[in-house]
């Protein structure tokens, strides 16, 4: 791929979770809080309906990255994130990247997972060997 | 209600996690990833892995065990009910492929209060047969209105 610099946004991937992605998600991780496949336990606690598993947005975000480096899973040294939005099954994820610094073959991108105008991860900061 | 802080710098019992090909493949499919090393053996081993390898965040799945029983721990005292899981960081060594027996740690690395909210801030390291590192992660959890 291209030489990426300070400020270039890099492809954005999008990913479209079905009602029964959390359940997917829960079985392959192992984490089956019920606040992700249960939507009277989700509401009795509060919350609108199920939720999405934020490291499966996570995983969407570390895929989006990887994949600057034609998927290679090695590429990607480190992921930080942080959880700043509820991600709700049955609506498109859009993840967004603009490329942090370059310096001696290691990129840094600032990563954004949203749902709309709702920022489900903010400040997510990766850095991919290139 | 004051925090406790007691349980910083406490570590819990290791856990022992068997990475299989199968395994990869589900957690591969279900985040949408497409490279045949995650699914073909002779792919795998042309792109130089000793086995199927699995993504950077499968991660997830060989180190989450062993955090349970310190998310779950009195002397931390989380309350569940009004936590989220405010960050993650994972930085990676070692791929993990097929057939590697990872073993886990978790640590208690802080506590505090910021806000009206409780940060409650854990490590876990994970390490390969071999003893090459695979991952650090750092899982911060937030409980609203300590």
């Amino acid at each position: 791929m291209a030489e990426l610099s300070v400020g270039d946004q890099v492809p954005e991937l999008r990913a479209a979770p079905d009602k029964y992605l959390p359940h997917r998600y829960a079985g392959a991780s192992g984490d089956f809080n019920p606040i992700h496949i249960d939507p009277e336990f989700a509401k009795a606690v509060g919350l609108p309906n199920t939720i999405l598993h934020g490291l499966y947005m996570m995983g969407l975000v570390a895929r989006a990255n990887n994949e600057l480096a034609g998927g290679d899973p090695r590429a990607l040294k480190r992921l930080s994130v942080q959880f700043r939005g509820m991600g709700a099954p049955e609506t498109e994820i859009v993840v967004t990247g603009t490329v942090k610094s370059v310096e001696d073959g290691t990129v840094v991108i600032d990563t954004v997972a949203a749902q709309g105008e709702n920022q489900t991860i903010r400040n997510a900061e990766a850095e991919v060997a290139l | 209600m004051a925090i406790k802080t007691e349980a910083v710098g406490k570590e819990w019992p290791a856990t022992t996690y068997e990475v299989g090909k199968e395994k990869i493949r589900e957690y591969a499919t279900v985040i949408g990833i497409e490279n045949p090393v995650h699914f073909d053996r002779e792919a795998a081993k042309a792109a130089g892995y000793r086995d199927v390898v699995a993504p950077p965040m499968f991660c997830v799945v060989y180190s989450a065990p062993a955090l349970a029983p310190a998310m779950f721990d009195p002397d931390v005292g989380m309350n569940f009910a009004a936590m989220v899981h405010g960050g993650q960081e994972f930085e990676w060594g070692e791929p993990a492929c097929s057939g590697d027996e990872i073993t886990t740690t978790a640590k208690c690395l802080e506590i505090y209060e910021k806000d009206g909210k409780g940060f409650y801030v854990f490590e876990s390291n994970s390490v390969n047969q071999n003893g090459d590192q695979v991952a650090r992660g750092t899982w911060t959890n937030i409980v609203r209105g300590v």
